[in-house]
């Protein structure tokens, strides 16, 4: 036992030593940080990752808008047109409606963002000079991606049109284009930004809720007592997240009221869809934060992976730059974020009036990343201490 | 009450029945070839240095660790294969204090009784409150209590569900000797009631007040039996030996430590406990100094704490 205490005195510098001990602090955190493997990794790849990602997928000039258009007679220059749209990279026709009524629930499902509308007649009236009208409806919920393309249309027609049938380049266009910005005619910022609003900020709360509920236990030793009695994985999730599904719900319906009354932001769809659809959104990413918290060994790395999952949920989702302007590839990872699905829900119910029928596919991609969260959490979640 | 429960040679239920368990982290064998019985009502210590696989060995039995190697059963449950149904008839009692700080004395208790199916919760940890003495600090958080109440708590919650067995990981650790007195009888009092009791501990007292005791060092069950088996089956010779000089013992001390024949010396106060494994070539070692004037020598039994010690410089040498 002699030799528990130093034998000589040692040594001790003068004063009060205050960098000295900020230093012996400083070298015990970067000792720790060290030793937490996936946080040190994190501090990489984090900026890499996402530098890369957005550097790349962010383009605020729309492109591929997906495009529907409906030629009301067989011409050829309604053939010209489409042919000119087609090869574009501004607009994609992706849907050739037969009527005026499917070109409207196309829009109103967000399947198309433009509808180019050939109406009967229309060369006729072109060859006799008597300025036809085409018709062009945009989705104007996201007035960035409608403005743009708008102005591109008018150019765009007019030289294909000069070019195939010699119909003169004159001054003015030999015809009208007849714009219908639907949803949000006065092209108001707001109208957009409100309701995407409703949806970031539910992902970062619902996400920091769960994210650490897990990690949490572990850490205060809680979760040893917990896995020595008759409980089973799924019935700690499910226990875990429903209480925060009612806090989400009490949150979303306090940015929606703020939304309509004091932004005016209207409602025109269905307020029980909307309330229903906005549960299995929180639902969803509460699932998420808490696969993250079971997988991550402390609430610093549940913390990363949060931040991780929340950036590419504000870029990539179509919150703040036109989802259609970003590559295929870009798009297919906005798919998988739930934001992306309820950013479409969220705009088409307050802003299109769409119902659960034009919905049907957000609503089933948000259910599927919530059950494939909660299958990983479940099958991750360490039943022992092993 | 359980279908396939083991019987002792005694007749009674064997309620801890596990072989050969060897558990490693990351390849070090950290429990190795251990095997115990424990029967119905019995209070069985389970001792052994810090480190030395106690909570690794308690995991097992409740499920909270697989064993790699090994089959054992617990209340006739396979602590492999059924987990679940060991955990809702254990009460398991963890070594660091488990429950949520964060929430109250009662909320805590009610939150016991919810998991485990009780009918009604709320009474329960009302009836809980009263038999831990607990009135009065239910509405305390159970952070902000002592450490003596804590531990009084984790029992109380352990036992609320009324579970056939007890695995207690250390539970008087840092406790003071009037509320460990008090747990002890407690303990008594509910395997009395035909309760089965598995306590961790490195208290020597403590380890005297067990019907029957293991001791683990460096992973392996050395010796097992009540404390006198324990005592007889080490052959420890031991002297206690005093001096007028009380300064002077701590020299002795040094001395006698090098000396063949003579395996281990402890102070005790103002003694020495001088015990050797071979009698004869302990009485050789000190027969000089039995003659001094100044030294008193006097034969004594061996204490566990002396068995114990030696049990593990001797499980030390195997290893090393």
């Amino acid at each position: 036992m002699n030799g528990l205490i130093p034998t000589e005195e040692p040594r001790r510098m003068r004063g009060d030593g205050f960098w000295r001990k900020t230093w012996a602090m400083l070298v015990k955190e970067f000792i720790q940080l060290k030793r937490d493997r996936v946080s040190f990794i994190m501090i990489v790849t984090i900026p890499l990752v996402q530098l890369l990602l957005f550097g790349y997928a962010i383009n605020t000039t729309p492109r591929d808008l997906p495009t529907a258009v409906l030629l009301q007679e067989s011409s050829d220059v309604g053939r010209s047109i489409l042919a000119a749209l087609k090869n574009t990279r501004y607009f994609k026709v992706t849907e050739l409606p037969r009527s005026e009524a499917e070109l409207d629930r196309l829009l109103a499902s967000g399947k198309v963002l433009f509808g180019v509308e050939i109406p009967a007649n229309f060369e006729r009236d072109l060859r006799r000079g008597d300025m036809p009208a085409m018709l062009v409806a945009a989705d104007a919920t996201d007035p960035v991606a409608a403005s743009s393309a708008l102005s591109a249309l008018g150019r765009l027609v007019q030289t294909a049109l000069a070019h195939d049938y010699a119909i003169p380049q004159a001054a003015s266009a030999p015809f009208e284009i007849r714009t219908h910005a639907r949803y949000n005619p006065a092209a108001k910022t707001e109208l957009n930004i409100v309701p995407g609003l409703v949806g970031t900020i539910l992902t970062m709360t619902m996400l920091i809720y769960t994210a650490l509920s897990v990690t949490r236990e572990i850490e205060r030793g809680t979760m040893e007592n917990l896995l020595a009695m008759p409980i089973t994985p799924i019935e700690i999730m499910l226990g875990k997240i429903i209480p925060y599904v009612l806090v989400g719900f009490v949150q979303a319906a306090m940015i929606i009221a703020i939304g309509v009354f004091l932004f005016g932001v209207p409602m025109l769809g269905n307020l029980g869809v909307l309330a229903a659809l906005s549960t299995l959104f929180i639902a969803t990413n509460l699932s998420i934060g808490y696969t993250f918290s079971t997988v991550a060994q402390n609430q610093l790395q549940a913390m990363q992976m949060s931040i991780m999952f929340f950036l590419p949920n504000i870029l990539l989702s179509g919150f703040m730059f036109p989802f259609a302007g970003m590559p295929t590839w870009a798009r297919w990872v906005g798919e998988a974020l739930p934001l992306t699905h309820y950013l479409r829900i969220v705009r088409s119910i307050m802003l299109k009036g769409a119902t659960v029928t034009d919905l049907h596919y957000d609503a089933a991609a948000l259910a599927v990343l919530m059950l494939v969260a909660m299958t990983i959490a479940v099958t991750r979640f360490r039943r022992t201490l092993d | 009450m359980n279908a396939g429960l083991a019987k002792a040679d005694d007749g009674r239920d064997v309620v801890i029945d596990v072989q050969h368990l060897t558990k490693r982290f990351g390849g070090r064998a950290v429990v190795r070839d251990v095997s115990m019985q424990v029967k119905r009502g019995t209070i069985y210590g389970f001792l052994g240095p810090n480190g030395s696989g106690k909570t690794t060995t308690i995991r097992m039995l409740c499920g909270l660790l697989t064993p790699d190697e090994g089959t054992g059963t617990c209340l006739g449950y396979d602590i492999r294969t059924e987990t679940d149904r060991i955990k809702r008839k254990v009460g398991y009692m963890t070594q660091r204090f488990s429950l949520y700080q964060d929430l109250s004395v009662r909320e805590n208790l009610e939150f016991i009784g919810r998991i485990y199916g009780l009918a009604k919760p709320r009474a329960a940890a009302r009836a809980a409150i009263k038999r831990l003495d607990l009135s009065g600090r239910e509405e305390q958080l159970a952070g902000e209590l002592s450490g003596g109440w804590k531990q009084r708590l984790a029992l109380g919650a352990c036992t609320m569900p009324s579970p056939q067995l007890l695995l207690l990981d250390e539970p008087t650790a840092g406790v003071d000797p009037k509320a460990r007195r008090e747990f002890w009888n407690e303990i008594h009092a509910l395997a009395a009631d035909g309760l089965t009791v598995l306590v961790s501990t490195h208290y020597m007292d403590e380890a005297e007040r067990c019907h029957e005791i293991a001791y683990i060092a460096y992973g392996e069950l050395l010796v097992r039996g009540t404390v006198a088996e324990v005592i007889a089956a080490s052959h420890l010779t031991t002297y206690v030996v005093s001096s007028r000089n009380a300064g002077g013992l701590s020299a002795l001390g040094h001395e006698l430590e090098h000396k063949p024949g003579i395996d281990m010396v402890a102070p005790f106060g103002t003694s020495l406990h001088v015990s050797g494994r071979d009698a004869a070539a302990l009485e050789a070692a000190i027969s000089s100094y039995k003659t001094r004037g100044d030294l008193e020598w006097q034969r004594s039994e061996a204490s566990l704490e002396d068995v114990f010690i030696d049990l593990m410089s001797r499980a030390k040498d195997n290893f090393q």
